[in-house]
């Protein structure tokens, strides 16, 4: 399965309507026709979402059931997540020494000297 | 830290062109913020990640100069190297490449929009050349490997 990417994922997730089906399916499993009738779209169209997210690895279906319920992989969703959740910490922590920084440089009277107003620690 | 009254950094992976954004509200005037990103003494002290030195080789912060920096840690130095396209008063246009991957290079956008007292929303984009080389930046930051992420998810799916 090299061909699987987190691009793929990315993709997959960029259609708004799909996000929803992915919530949606983030609570229980659900057949192309249920996830027709909550989102108001034609089975045809669901049927197309759904394929989108089984190619990205994002969603499963059981081969064998004749309801065929859609599965959401949490563990991809979950996996994509924390990537991005690391890479937001760590550019998080750079803008907080930046922070750091930036006070420092007001407190030194350089550049336009503006009033820096620090927040209550524990408000 | 004690307080979650710091401003967070939002991220955005744009699905239709290879780039990151990200947004980021500071308490400082955009001079401020220009001062920070163009001044190598200042820059040095932010930039790295924790726990890392920064080392600036070449800094010439003005439209068309270029520049380079080596972050380290345990004897273990990552270069980083580009050129300043166009430093204005509100914006920073540059390049940007790993030299453990010379041919990889992202255009970074960066804005300082004034939100007036003080305060400046921080807007950055990077866009790199391949939706690819933006997901492999996005899931592997600088410490873990790539291919170690991509192997985790490879063997996830393989599983399914």
């Amino acid at each position: 399965m090299d061909d699987v990417k987190l691009s793929k994922v990315f993709a997959a997730l960029a259609d708004p309507r799909r996000r929803d089906m992915v919530a949606r399916l983030a609570t229980s499993d659900a057949t192309v026709g249920e996830l027709s009738e909550s989102h108001d779209v034609s089975v045809q169209a669901v049927s197309k979402h759904v394929k989108v997210l089984v190619d990205a690895g994002l969603v499963s279906q059981s081969r064998d059931a004749q309801r065929r319920p859609c599965h959401l992989e949490a563990e991809v969703f979950d996996l994509m997540t924390k990537w991005i959740e690391r890479y937001r910490q760590q550019a998080q922590a750079r803008y907080e020494r930046l922070d750091a920084v930036l006070a420092d440089m007001a407190d030194g009277g350089h550049a336009t000297p503006t009033r820096h107003i620090q927040r209550g620690a524990a408000s | 830290m004690t307080t979650n009254t710091r401003h967070q950094v939002t991220i955005e992976a744009d699905p239709t062109v290879p780039a990151i954004r990200m947004t980021r509200d500071f308490d400082a005037t955009p001079a401020q913020l220009m001062r920070a990103h163009t001044e190598p003494e200042l820059f040095a002290r932010w930039v790295g990640p924790d726990g890392m030195d920064t080392r600036i080789l070449e800094w010439d912060a003005t439209t068309g100069g270029r520049w380079r920096y080596v972050a380290g840690r345990d004897g273990e130095d990552y270069g980083f190297h580009g050129s300043f396209h166009e430093v204005g008063t509100d914006r920073i246009v540059q390049t940007f490449t790993f030299d453990g991957q010379p041919e990889s290079v992202a255009l970074e956008t960066l804005t300082f929009e004034d939100l007036g007292d003080g305060r400046t929303r921080l807007h950055a984009q990077s866009l790199v050349d391949s939706f690819e080389g933006r997901d492999q930046w996005l899931a592997s930051g600088m410490e873990t490997g790539v291919d170690q992420g991509y192997a985790k998810l490879d063997a996830l799916i393989a599983e399914l």
